[in-house]
């Protein structure tokens, strides 16, 4: 009988995984087996933890305790649990924003001189946006007043986040008069921890909207700034040919594995990896090269701007090391296994920690200052070449067959070019697209990987049924990495998947019928790209009137969490797996699914089978259409039609 | 014949083997959906607090079973393999057997026309697999397997 997992046919080398449980070596999938089964409590979300006189549980059955020591029931406990886990994931992303806005302050001032402005024009429009004089003013003092106003955005009180502008006017004031604008990024997210204090706040819809409300400053807030100083400093992405899976890592090459979110590290790497010294000593150790790879987000970050080729998605950094021919991982914060050090302690592998705030058992630190970024880096490449010698050729066993080929790098801004050319950059044909019924509307697909469910088989499964459906999937973060490995984002295979109409879009246009938009912060680019949408016109006057959805299908981080939560309240409908942990409290449950709608327009729907989740998805599609009055599926007959076809096969 | 085995010292008192019992005994046997199924589905093992001890307590399904001796309708019976088990058909709810049994183990369901008990998972027996309480526990406080010394 074979006790190793199962993963997507697609998703990747299912060889590393037997080799894994084979040697003995931990992986997420034998920890997992090692859990099982999980605390029913903890998977219906029945149990507090947040003051002493706990912990407390909630009995789903029987004549057990209806209430905690403090009277709390299953709908305030799981309402405080669930915005403390989007506050852990606001925190997160906006931290990262944090930093990369602050290395933007450091480069701007000369402190940091391995960093520049890149994309001066994207640097203008966020200062005109933001309303900083740009006229006659040195650029390096632009992006300073950019930086420090940004900056502040953390630290603000009241008024509105100065990017929640972007959103359609019905939408900002839907914000204003709900109550749920968000006035600062740090104070949302303190004001949940706050509430979520013994005794403060115990209404469970008033919970939940304070959770609305730090959603949409990660969202319009910390995410939106990541993403947009992230392209300042390094350069808005354009459309790159690369290499997505296991595959990529080289046999007679120095393996260099980046992993973890922030691109300010990352990005250092690239360089230093292609200085002609350090090449040169790799040549001296019998190495034919540097071979660069990403895992998780930083991957997506040097993908869409370098071509780096990606090794794999959340659950393959375990894999990577097992190949046996990573000289070196590099991590810095988030999604980050602390299993992977004693792992490497099988291998020759070196593992890097970098960020002061992610330390990790068995790694070696060496922390990452901006100000000496590039001496940094080229120490950091230096140890993984000098690693390469120890390399154990009897072990190295990469899966070299499981490589795909993809093109990554869209955005809200080159998509304008893709769809309307160079000279005439416009949304229009999109939206044409859409309103004729080629396309059904737009799915963004979002999050993690899970060791609860088969490796990737969320993503590629429900793309592929959206895809058939004429649905056009953006995807970020795993799930592209996911959709990628399966060839979805290849622009001419990938088409035999996609419905006619979307097939004759995408073939017109250029593009894969799964767009990948980079990172998890990124997923801000799905809200401008709606917005943008949106703005175009024809189809309605908010997000909640497009036809729209988004989708975590495999998420483990409480960074899905936040991200679920600002689809939903900028009035996108957004279907989660495995549900979120609130699944005991019949109140909060109803309150995050009809609850919401009522308020923000938009709710969530939990479906564990991909398949019959993207149905979900197509069905609101097809009622967002119709509340728009849209002409139906260009391609699909009509429902008349589709019962003369079935009484012919009958005869 | 293996037993059910309680070592208290391991038991951290977490009622995961309450809930694995009541999923088992529900009609999905999925927990988001048992916890709304009508009439819920019960558990038959409780974890006790008493002497500054915690522990499950189920059915030690007796050699000589009072609540067997006692039970007027012949709803309960001492099976030949082993498990005291109940014909819920049979029962006629007349709670004698909650009276006789000398641990207190047997329950009245929710509606209280009946009793529960365990039955130690005797479908789950014939599949080859140990109970669900003990295969839920995460501390191994509760073991399915041979008594050692007590011949």
């Amino acid at each position: 009988m074979k006790n190793y997992p199962d993963t997507h046919p697609e998703a990747g080398p299912q060889e590393s995984i037997e080799k894994a449980f084979s040697c003995g070596l931990d992986t997420a999938w034998s920890r997992l087996k090692e859990q099982e089964p999980q605390c029913g409590f903890g998977t219906l979300g029945l149990c507090c933890r947040i003051c002493r006189m706990g912990p407390c549980r909630i009995d789903p059955f029987g004549d057990g305790p209806k209430e905690g020591v403090c009277g709390a029931t299953a709908d305030i406990i799981t309402a405080r649990n669930l915005i403390r886990m989007i506050a852990g994931g606001a925190a997160a992303h906006s931290d990262h924003g944090r930093d990369i806005a602050h290395s933007l302050l450091l480069a701007a001032r000369g402190d940091a001189t391995d960093y520049m402005i890149k994309d001066e024009g994207k640097l203008l429009s966020i200062a005109r946006e933001i309303g900083i004089e740009v006229t006659g003013k040195d650029i390096n003092k632009i992006a300073e007043e950019v930086a420090e106003k940004l900056l502040a955005e953390f630290g603000r009180q009241d008024g509105a986040l100065l990017f929640t502008r972007r959103a359609p006017e019905k939408r900002q004031k839907l914000w204003q008069d709900e109550g749920v604008i968000p006035r600062g990024i740090d104070r949302e997210i303190v004001e949940i921890m706050h509430r979520t204090l013994m005794g403060v706040d115990n209404d469970a819809e008033n919970l939940i909207r304070q959770g609305v409300r730090a959603s949409l400053g990660d969202g319009w807030g910390g995410s939106m700034i990541a993403t947009e100083l992230s392209d300042v400093l390094f350069k808005l992405p354009q459309p790159i040919r690369a290499q997505v899976n296991l595959g990529v890592l080289r046999k007679d090459e120095v393996n260099i594995v980046v992993h973890g979110h922030e691109p300010t590290l990352s990005e250092i790497i690239v360089a230093a990896a292609r200085d002609p010294e350090l090449l040169n000593l790799a040549e001296e150790k019998g190495a034919r090269g540097i071979n660069l790879a990403g895992i998780c987000c930083t991957a997506n970050e040097i993908l869409m701007r370098h071509g780096i080729p990606i090794a794999g998605n959340f659950l393959q950094q375990e894999l990577a090391i097992t190949t046996g021919a990573v000289e070196l991982m590099l991590v810095d914060v988030q999604c980050v296994m602390p299993s992977l050090g004693s792992l490497c302690q099988c291998f020759h592998t070196k593992l890097v920690s970098t960020s002061p705030k992610a330390k990790f058992p068995f790694a070696e630190h060496i922390e990452f200052k901006e100000k000496e970024a590039l001496a940094i880096g080229r120490s950091i490449v230096k140890m993984a070449i000098e690693n390469f010698p120890n390399r154990k050729r009897e072990r190295v066993a990469i899966p070299s067959e499981y490589i795909s080929e993809v093109v990554a790098g869209f955005t809200p801004e080159n998509t304008y070019q893709f769809l309307g050319g160079k000279y005439r950059a416009t949304y229009r044909p999109l939206n044409d697209a859409i309103i004729s019924g080629r396309i059904r509307g737009a799915a963004g697909l979002v999050g993690c990987n899970n060791a609860q469910m088969d490796h990737d088989s969320g993503h590629v499964e429900m793309a592929k049924e959206l895809i058939k459906n004429d649905v056009l999937v953006v995807a970020t973060g795993c799930s592209a990495i996911g959709a990628a490995k399966a060839g979805l984002l290849h622009p001419e295979d990938a088409l035999q998947y996609a419905g006619k109409g979307l097939r004759e879009v995408c073939q017109a246009v250029g593009i894969p019928p799964v767009l990948h938009l980079g990172s998890c912060v990124d997923c801000s680019r799905i809200l401008i790209t709606l917005c943008n949408i949106q703005k175009e016109g024809g189809l309605g006057d908010d997000l909640s009137d497009l036809p729209a959805a988004g989708a975590a299908p495999e998420w483990m981080s409480e960074k899905a969490v936040a991200i679920g939560f600002y689809f939903v309240s900028s009035g996108v409908q957004t279907l989660i797996s495995p549900s979120f942990p609130v699944d005991g409290a019949k109140g909060t449950l109803d309150l995050i699914t009809r609850g919401l709608e009522k308020i923000v327009g938009a709710g969530f729907e939990f479906e564990d089978n991909p398949v019959k989740g993207a149905h979900i998805i197509i069905d609101h599609l097809n009622r967002k259409r119709e509340a728009l009055k849209l002409a139906p599926m260009m391609y699909e007959l009509a429902p008349s039609a589709l019962t003369l076809k079935n009484k012919d096969v009958e005869k | 014949m293996k037993i059910l085995q309680i070592d208290i010292e391991r038991c951290l008192g977490c009622h995961s083997c309450e809930l694995a019992c009541a999923v088992e005994h529900s009609q999905s046997k999925e927990l988001s959906r048992a916890i709304n199924e009508s009439p819920p589905p019960g558990y038959r093992v409780n974890v006790i607090a008493g002497d500054g001890a915690v522990g499950p307590l189920q059915c030690r399904h007796c050699e000589d079973a009072p609540c067997v001796v006692v039970c007027p309708s012949g709803a309960l019976v001492k099976s030949e393999d082993g498990p005291v088990l109940l014909n819920h058909k049979l029962c006629v709810g007349c709670g004698l057997c909650l009276i006789a049994c000398p641990f207190g183990v047997i329950y009245s369901d929710v509606e209280g026309k009946a009793v529960i008990k365990c039955d130690l998972c005797s479908e789950r027996l014939v599949a080859g697999d140990d109970p669900a309480c003990a295969t839920a526990c995460p501390t191994k406080a509760l073991r399915f397997r041979e008594p050692e010394g007590l011949e």
